[in-house]
């Protein structure tokens, strides 16, 4: 087997200096009914190749991205991946290292990860951020958690605009806390209206900014509400390349920011796996869950840095910890660090405007398809339309059609019938004009 | 001779490297974007323009400062890590190959169910590999990690509970366990008590029996345990545990130990995660990303989360939506999307190549590399317990007394040897512990260098008169030891502009 490399003269010999007799000895303590009953239907070793063969053809039972023009966002989305990137985590050294518990031998991970932190803080407009946490959606629910502990209240109120799996995670994990969680309706049609709904009996009130439905919202003025209630303000975004050209939500007033780093990480990988970017004000940080890297000093002077403030965490501080994490997501971190860096300021923002000018263009387009309209008045790179007839058909004859056009809010909501004709619908700089030509000419048909 | 100096502050192939924000020359951008067309801006009023503060590099730049940083970390693929409880074994390149592939890597969770069955197949072979190597009745695929795990299995032992009218508000953990283990208990809303271990390392099934009361929901053991012992037991406790109505979780981070050779669900567990991360080869990535699925008894399958899934009429189908399809006992979801599937695709590339027979031997020669440094390390160091152990050895620090010198030293000594330290003062219930985990991609020849280094070092340390040059290690890495009480107690957590971070600074003191 290509992956063991003693021989068997090696196991002899080893045997030996144990002074046992065989492998099996050595199993001893295992118990003789289970490992009597132990059988497996399974298949034996293959060769590296047998493998390829097996998986390729897995693979290309699936219609990628590459080879029909899709337009498919709901908190995952397509965006290029410069070469470098993938180059970069390739790299054994950043690919195979532990965590970075021993700082004389991790400097490469604890820099790249101070890096990450502050390019965090710097695009949602936050004082600090953490090292990373699994997704988007479990970075919502730890935000719930965290703004529980912090205002000594069990109370949740989550926006209609919220991505409904950040909702749907957050409710999971809070009924097991008894953390009251009140969800809204969902809000296609950007009626919601929050600010008469904070009271001194909440934690934390959740949003999303563009909302899962396209909208862009402004919630500086329920930041004011909030404050002054002692409510925390989580703000989620679920395509970072939105705070390319958007107010930042720090700017707006949020407590706590968590967004979904996975559309600049690299592959989308039917959604997995992603990372949670997790930002707030400094003076929550031992509140905060997940790991943190802080500048410090080595014996000799030298600039260099260490995990810190760990007394939060499970594996010292065990059942009183701010969260259970451990592992988290620390290579697609990395990659998210490594595209923001080959971006820039510049990149960055260029990036966006090409995402909004794409989405735009689609929009104009559909606009113009009779029994098309265009939900959000404004938007960045994903909008919902309301058709005539119910959008997972019309997503499933797209699909024949060779084009993947959207998602049906039915999909998310299949006991919401206001959303059963709408479809959301997202351009990002990987689509092309004629990809959006092929979109709009196939809809028509089948609208026709 | 003294160590000679460098005008540059790099020591040969040591290289140092600023910050990117160091680095910055404004403007700069590593991606040229295509044209941008005439379009009619729809951001209205939440257009921002504003300086952000990132830094411009070219492509160049980028490239030459991630490969320095990398130079900086230890990894598998430079060296030996015998990180106890850890697991890093070799990953292999045909898994991220795999991964790579445009039908696994480029397909978003919301396209037509149609166009994704190549992908649900995926996920299900996972699954079935899983289920079928640990004869349990269903496995819960979304967890990201091994602590996501323990929380969704202890998620069903309470939805399990729930479901029953019964109002248990006990979760007994050993005091050797895992730190996650007591973290997760408390986000289901248990309260902790810990089981007593005997002298031998193992849980005194005894004294367990006596801590059982109706009012204990599960108890939680990790087996093979945190001290390298299969807990020989484990089927009396399994029937003392249900036998009182609560249910036993296995913590699985030592699965690899067993992998292959006997099925948990022989055993009367109710719910074990698996580490993919660890027994199935997937990279650490330098703290993730992992995958924690977690096996359930046919007791607990009900309850778990989705997304699932399953066969339909006309191929595979997912269910989505918590008490949609499942019976309504779902307890709702945990992770976004389908979780970790990138994961599932290296792990599934692993137990293909693997096979069921290579697995076996992977167990197999991980126990014995893990009982040969036991048996050759026991020449000067303290065994915590008596052989054989499973996966990993664990000694303790009495080799160290009267020497001046600490488990952690030797840790810090070990860099200078050019290995990665094991894990140190864990389990807790090993005083000074050293924790070594060889795993079974180590060769004979790498355990051999490893132990003449320990060895050495331990009779150094018992010569005398080391203590200073042990606590001054390691001298050699690219850092000598961080002052962490400084980190901690001012913590510098982001890089700020100097003019901007000093003011800061003093305006905090």
């Amino acid at each position: 087997m290509r992956y063991l490399p003693l021989t068997d003269s090696n196991r002899a010999d080893m045997l030996a200096a144990i002074g046992a007799n065989s492998v099996d000895e050595l199993f001893r303590d295992l118990p003789k009914s289970a490992l009597a009953s132990a059988q497996f239907d399974l298949p034996n070793t293959q060769s590296e190749m047998e493998v390829e063969r097996a998986l390729g053809a897995m693979a290309a039972k699936n219609l990628n991205c590459g080879q029909a023009p899709s337009f498919l966002g709901a908190g995952n989305y397509r965006h290029h991946t410069p070469a470098a990137l993938d180059y970069i985590i390739q790299r054994g050294e950043f690919l195979t290292a532990y965590t970075p518990y021993q700082p004389e031998i991790s400097q490469g991970t604890l820099q790249a990860i101070y890096e990450f932190q502050t390019q965090v803080a710097l695009i949602t407009g936050m004082e600090v951020a953490n090292a990373s946490m699994y997704d988007g959606a479990t970075a919502c629910s730890e935000a719930v958690g965290m703004a529980c502990r912090v205002t000594k209240r069990n109370k949740a109120l989550i926006s209609g605009k919220v991505h409904p799996h950040y909702a749907d995670v957050t409710a999971t994990s809070m009924k097991f806390l008894n953390v009251a969680v009140e969800r809204l309706a969902p809000d296609p049609f950007n009626l919601e209206a929050l600010i008469g709904r904070v009271g001194a009996d909440l934690a934390c009130v959740v949003v999303q900014t563009p909302g899962f439905f396209g909208h862009l919202g402004n919630y500086g003025a329920l930041a004011a509400v909030c404050r002054a209630a002692g409510v925390l303000l989580i703000v989620c975004v679920t395509d970072p390349v939105s705070l390319g050209a958007l107010v930042p939500p720090g700017r707006m007033g949020a407590d706590i920011v968590v967004v979904e780093g996975q559309s600049l990480a690299g592959p989308m990988s039917f959604g997995g796996p992603g990372v949670g970017l997790f930002a707030t004000r400094e003076k929550y940080i031992r509140q905060m869950p997940g790991r943190l890297v802080g500048e410090t000093t080595d014996e000799d002077g030298r600039r260099g840095w260490v995990l810190t403030l760990s007394t939060r965490e499970q594996h010292i501080r065990r059942e009183k910890a701010t969260s259970n994490i451990c592992t988290n997501s620390g290579l697609i971190a990395l990659a998210f660090s490594v595209h923001m860096t080959l971006l820039g300021e510049a990149g960055f923002k260029r990036l966006a405007k090409l995402n909004h000018a794409m989405a735009t263009i689609l929009a104009e387009k559909l606009e113009k398809v009779p029994g098309v309209c265009v939900l959000p008045t404004s938007f960045f790179n994903e909008f919902t339309v309301e058709l005539a007839i119910p959008a997972a058909d019309v997503v499933e004859r797209l699909a024949k059609r060779g084009v993947m056009g959207g998602i049906p809010v039915s999909r998310f909501y299949p006991t919401y019938p206001e959303g059963q004709d709408l479809l959301l619908v997202t351009a990002t700089e990987t689509n092309t004009t004629e990809d959006i030509d092929t979109f709009v000419g196939a809809l028509k048909e089948v609208l026709s | 001779m003294t160590k000679p100096t460098t005008a540059s502050g790099h020591k040969g192939l040591q290289l140092e490297q600023e910050l990117i924000f160091e680095q910055d020359t404004q403007g700069t951008t590593a991606v040229d974007l295509p044209h941008i067309l005439e379009y009619r801006e729809r951001l209205g009023e939440f257009a921002c323009e504003d300086a952000i503060g990132l830094p411009g590099l070219s492509e160049p730049e980028v490239v030459r400062h991630y490969t320095r940083l990398s130079q900086k970390n230890y990894s598998i693929d430079s060296g030996f890590y015998p990180l106890g409880s850890c697991t890093m074994k070799h990953n292999p390149r045909l898994n991220e190959k795999m991964a790579r592939l445009p039908g696994f890597a480029d397909i978003h969770p919301f396209q037509p169910i149609s166009t994704v069955q190549g992908a649900f197949e995926l996920i299900d072979t996972c699954a079935h590999w899983l289920t079928e190597l640990t004869g349990m009745a269903a496995v819960a695929m979304s967890p990201a990690a091994g602590a996501h795990g323990e929380l969704c299995g202890l998620m069903c032992i309470k939805s399990a509970h729930d479901a029953a009218g019964s109002t248990r508000s006990v979760v007994l953990v050993p005091d050797s366990a895992h730190g996650t283990n007591p973290a997760t208990a408390a986000l289901c809303g248990y309260m902790v008590e810990s089981i007593p271990a005997n002298e031998e390392g193992r849980v005194d099934i005894e004294a367990l029996k006596q801590r059982l009361s109706p009012n204990i929901a599960a108890v939680m053991i990790t087996n093979p345990n945190t001290c390298g012992l299969f807990e020989r037991e484990c089927i009396a406790i399994a029937e003392a545990v249900h036998a009182a109505g609560a249910f036993l979780y296995m913590d699985g981070a030592n699965y690899n130990a067993i992998v292959g050779r006997l099925r948990i669900g022989d055993l009367g567990v109710d719910a074990m995660h698996i580490n993919l991360h660890k027994t199935f080869s997937t990279p650490h990535g330098g703290g993730g990303p992992g995958a924690g699925p977690t096996v359930l008894s046919e007791a607990l399958a009900p309850f778990a989360p989705v997304p699932m899934v399953v066969r339909g009429p006309a191929g595979f189908e997912a269910e989505e939506h918590a008490g949609f399809d499942t019976g309504g006992q779902s307890f709702g979801r945990m992770k976004g999307y389908h979780g970790q599937f990138g994961v599932f695709v290296r792990a599934v590339a692993y137990m293909m190549s693997m096979g069921v027979d290579g697995l076996k031997q992977a167990s197999g020669d991980a126990v014995l590399n893990a009982n040969y440094l036991l048996a050759r390390l026991s020449e000067e160091l303290t065994p915590a317990f008596p052989g054989p152990c499973m996966h990993e050895a664990v000694f303790n620090d009495r080799f160290l007394k009267g020497t001046g010198v600490t488990t952690l030293d030797i840790a810090k000594a070990l860099i200078d040897e050019g290995f990665h330290p094991p894990t140190i003062y864990f389990p807790l219930v090993v005083h000074g512990a050293l924790l070594m985990e060889p795993t079974e991609t180590e060769s004979k020849a790498v355990l051999d260098q490893f132990v003449e280094s320990m060895l050495h070092l331990a009779r150094k340390a018992k010569a005398g008169g080391a203590a200073e040059e042990f606590q001054a290690a390691p001298q050699l890495a690219p850092r000598r030891r961080p002052d962490e009480t400084k980190a901690a107690r001012k913590p510098v957590l982001r890089w700020a502009p100097p003019d901007e971070s000093s003011a800061a600074r003093q305006a905090a003191e």
